[in-house]
C-alpha cells in the first residue's frame, strides 16, 4: 500500500507535478477542511440542540450562523451533527458496497456458475429504479439507522462490480495467468496474488466515488421518511421539516443544510475524479 | 421476462419479511378492537397462514391475470391507481426527460466544440455541481423562491385545490407542472451534458474530422455533417437508459411538490405498509425501465444500421 502511495502520489515537488496533481491537492485540502468540520461534530456539545423558545425562528446572525428553527435549536449545530452522521453512514455503506463488489466480482475467477449468478444479480439490481430498491429494503428492515446503512450498502455495489468484472476478464486472458495456472497454482492463489493487486486502484476510486452517492441517497431516503427517525440529527430530517415552513419565509432552514450537503458531496466527488485521473489516466480522460 | 420473475421473487421476499403486520396496517388504529378470532379469520381470508412460496405463487398467478390486488390505503384496485397516477407522472417525467435531453445535448455540444474555453469551463463546473445537488433540496429552493416569495407559481399539487377533474384548464396544468419539471429536468441535464462533451471532444480529435478540416470544412457545416451523428447515438442511448434515475428523481420531486404521481404513491405505500400497492408499483417501474432500455436498443439500430449485425448492448 505504501509502495503505491509513494509511486503515484509523490508528495515532494518534482518534475511531474502537473495540473492533475494540483487539482488532487486542492481536493485533498478541501476534504481535510471538511473532515475538521465532521470531527468537530463529535465534540460540539448538545447545548445548541437544547430547546430555547426565546431564540426560536431567528434569522442567521453572529450567534447563530445558520439561524434557528421553531424550537430555538441552532441550525448550525444541527447541520454539522447531520453532516457527521451522513459522513459515517455514507462511509460505512460505501465500504460495505465496495467489499461486496470485490468479493462478488472475484467469483468470476473461481467458478463459472457462481459468476453467472452474480451477473444475474447485477442485472436484477440495475433493472430496478435505485430509489425503489432503497424503499423496498428499508421497508423490509423497518427503517432506522441500521436499515438505511444496509439498504445503501446493498444497492451501490452493482456498478462497481461490473467495472471490476470487466477488469478481471481482461486480466484473466493474459499470459502470466496462463503460466501461473500451468505451474499448478490454484485459482484462489491466482486471485489473491495476481488479480487482487490489479484491482486495488479501481477499487479505491470506486469506493470514493460511491461515497458521495451513498450520502445523497441517505439524505433522499431520510427525506422521504424511510430512513433515520426524526429525533436523529440528519440532513434529510432537517430538510423534510423545513418543508412545513416554506411559505413562512424562513429560507435559512432549507438553504444552509442543503448547501453543506451539496458541498460535501461535490468535494468527495471531485476527489474521486481527480484521483482517477492520476491512478488511471486513460480511463480518467474518457470519463 | 426472466428478469421480471426474478425481481418479483426478490421484492416479494423483501416485502414478506418486513416487520410491518399487514393485518394491522389494513385495520389501522382500531386494531385493539379486534378479537384474536377475527384476526385469524382475516389472516385465513388473505392466505397469510400459508407458506411463503405458496403465497408467492398465488400472488403471481393473480398478477398474470392482470390482478394486482387492492390497495390498502386508497381502497381501490392497484391497477387503477397505477394507471391514474402514471398518467399524471408521465406528463411530468416526459416533459422533464425531453427538456433535459435537449438542453443537455446543446450544452454538451457547446462545451465540447469550445474545449478549454471559458464557456466550456462554466458548463463543466455547472454540470459537476448539478450532479451533486440533491434534487429535493433544489426543489425546496425553487419552491421558496418562485412559489412562496415571488408568488409566480402555486406551491404544489397538479391542479388548484378543490377543483374537479375536467375543470382544470390547460394554463393551470402548465402552471402546476412548471416547477416540478424544472427541478426534475435540471438534474438530468448534468449527466447528459458531461457525456456529450466527452464524446464531442473524442469525435473532434478523430481522423475523419481532421480530414474534413483539411478539405476546408469548418464551423456549423462540419458539426452537422460529421459531429452530430456521431455524438447523438451514445447520447440517445444514455438518455433512454436513464429511465431509472428519472423514476428516482420523480419520486423525490413529486414528494416535494406533493404532485399526485406514481412516486408519491410509492412513498405513501411504503410508509403506510400498503403491500399490494408497493409490489405493484415495483413491478411497474421494472417494466418502465425495461421499456427504456429496449427502446434504446431499437433506436440504436435505426440510427446506426451497422449495429444490426452486432450486439447492441454489452
Amino acid at each position: 500500500m505504501t509502495e503505491i502511495g509513494t509511486k503515484y502520489l509523490p508528495l515532494k515537488r518534482s518534475e511531474n507535478w502537473n495540473r492533475r496533481k494540483r487539482a488532487l491537492m486542492t481536493s485533498v485540502i478541501a476534504i481535510i477542511l471538511l473532515m475538521v468540520l465532521v470531527v468537530s461534530g463529535f465534540f460540539i456539545g448538545t447545548d445548541g440542540l437544547a430547546v430555547n423558545f426565546d431564540a426560536s425562528n431567528s434569522a442567521p446572525s453572529l450567534t447563530h450562523p445558520f439561524g434557528t428553527d421553531w424550537l430555538g435549536r441552532d441550525m448550525f449545530v444541527r447541520t454539522v451533527k447531520g453532516l457527521t452522521l451522513s459522513f459515517w453512514v455514507g462511509l460505512l455503506a460505501a465500504f460495505i458496497s465496495a467489499l461486496i463488489a470485490l468479493l462478488l466480482s472475484l467469483l468470476l475467477v473461481l467458478n463459472k456458475t457462481l459468476d453467472s449468478l452474480v451477473t444475474g444479480l447485477i442485472d436484477l439490481f440495475l433493472g430496478l429504479p435505485h430509489m425503489v430498491t432503497l424503499i423496498l429494503i428499508s421497508f423490509m428492515l423497518g427503517g432506522g439507522l441500521k436499515g438505511v446503512i444496509i439498504a445503501l450498502a446493498l444497492t451501490h455495489w452493482p456498478r462497481l462490480a461490473r467495472l471490476l468484472r470487466a477488469e478481471i476478464m481482461q486480466i484473466k486472458n493474459t499470459e502470466y495467468i496462463t503460466v501461473s495456472r500451468n505451474m499448478g497454482k490454484s485459482w484462489f492463489w491466482i486471485a489473491r496474488h495476481h488479480i487482487l493487486p490489479h484491482l486495488i486502484p479501481q477499487l479505491i476510486i470506486g469506493f470514493i466515488l460511491t461515497f458521495p452517492h451513498a450520502i445523497l441517497h441517505e439524505a433522499s431516503i431520510t427525506f422521504l421518511g424511510f430512513g433515520l427517525s426524526s429525533e436523529q440529527p440528519a440532513i434529510g430530517v432537517i430538510l423534510s421539516e423545513s418543508m412545513g415552513y416554506l411559505s413562512s419565509g424562513m429560507w435559512w432552514l432549507a438553504l444552509f443544510p442543503g448547501l453543506m450537503l451539496l458541498l460535501m458531496v461535490a468535494v468527495f466527488d471531485s476527489l474521486g475524479r481527480n484521483l482517477r485521473n492520476i491512478l488511471d489516466p486513460f480511463k480518467g480522460q474518457k470519463g | 421476462m426472466g428478469l421480471l420473475v426474478a425481481i418479483s421473487i426478490f421484492s416479494f421476499i423483501l416485502i414478506s419479511n418486513s416487520p410491518v403486520d399487514p393485518v394491522q396496517s389494513y385495520i389501522g388504529a382500531e386494531i385493539s378492537r379486534i378479537s384474536p378470532e377475527q384476526r385469524t379469520n382475516i389472516e385465513e381470508y388473505w392466505g397469510l397462514h400459508r407458506s411463503k412460496p405458496e403465497q408467492y405463487f398465488l400472488w403471481s398467478k393473480a398478477v398474470f391475470q392482470g390482478n394486482l390486488g387492492e390497495s390498502l390505503i386508497y381502497r381501490k384496485p392497484v391497477t387503477d391507481i397505477i394507471w391514474e397516477r402514471f398518467s399524471a407522472s408521465i406528463l411530468l417525467m416526459g416533459i422533464a426527460w425531453v427538456l433535459s435531453g435537449v438542453f443537455g445535448l446543446i450544452l454538451g455540444i457547446l462545451a465540447g466544440m469550445n474545449e478549454g474555453s471559458i464557456l466550456d469551463r462554466i458548463i463543466k463546473s455547472y454540470s459537476f455541481i448539478l450532479a451533486s445537488t440533491p434534487a429535493f433540496w433544489f426543489g425546496l429552493l425553487v419552491l421558496m423562491v418562485f412559489a412562496a416569495w415571488l408568488n409566480w407559481f402555486p406551491v404544489g399539487l397538479a391542479a388548484p385545490a378543490g377543483s374537479l377533474r375536467g375543470e382544470v384548464s390547460l394554463a393551470d396544468t402548465f402552471k402546476h407542472l412548471f416547477l416540478p419539471v424544472l427541478t426534475l429536468s435540471i438534474g438530468g441535464v448534468a449527466s447528459i451534458a458531461l457525456h456529450t462533451r466527452e464524446k464531442m471532444i473524442e469525435v473532434l480529435s478523430s481522423e475523419f474530422i481532421r480530414f474534413a478540416r483539411a478539405k476546408g470544412l469548418s464551423g456549423m457545416r462540419l458539426f452537422w455533417r460529421h459531429g452530430l451523428r456521431n455524438i447523438s447515438l451514445p447520447a440517445i442511448s444514455l438518455h433512454f437508459a436513464s429511465f431509472g434515475e428519472l423514476f428516482g428523481g420523480a419520486v423525490l420531486t413529486e414528494q416535494v411538490f406533493s404532485y399526485p404521481g406514481l412516486g408519491q404513491a410509492v412513498v405513501r405505500a411504503g410508509l403506510g405498509g400498503d403491500i399490494p400497492l408497493l409490489l405493484g408499483i415495483t413491478l411497474f417501474s421494472v417494466v418502465f425501465i425495461f421499456v427504456g432500455n429496449f427502446m434504446a436498443d431499437l433506436l440504436y439500430v435505426v440510427i446506426d444500421p451497422r449495429m444490426k449485425t452486432k450486439q447492441a448492448h454489452d
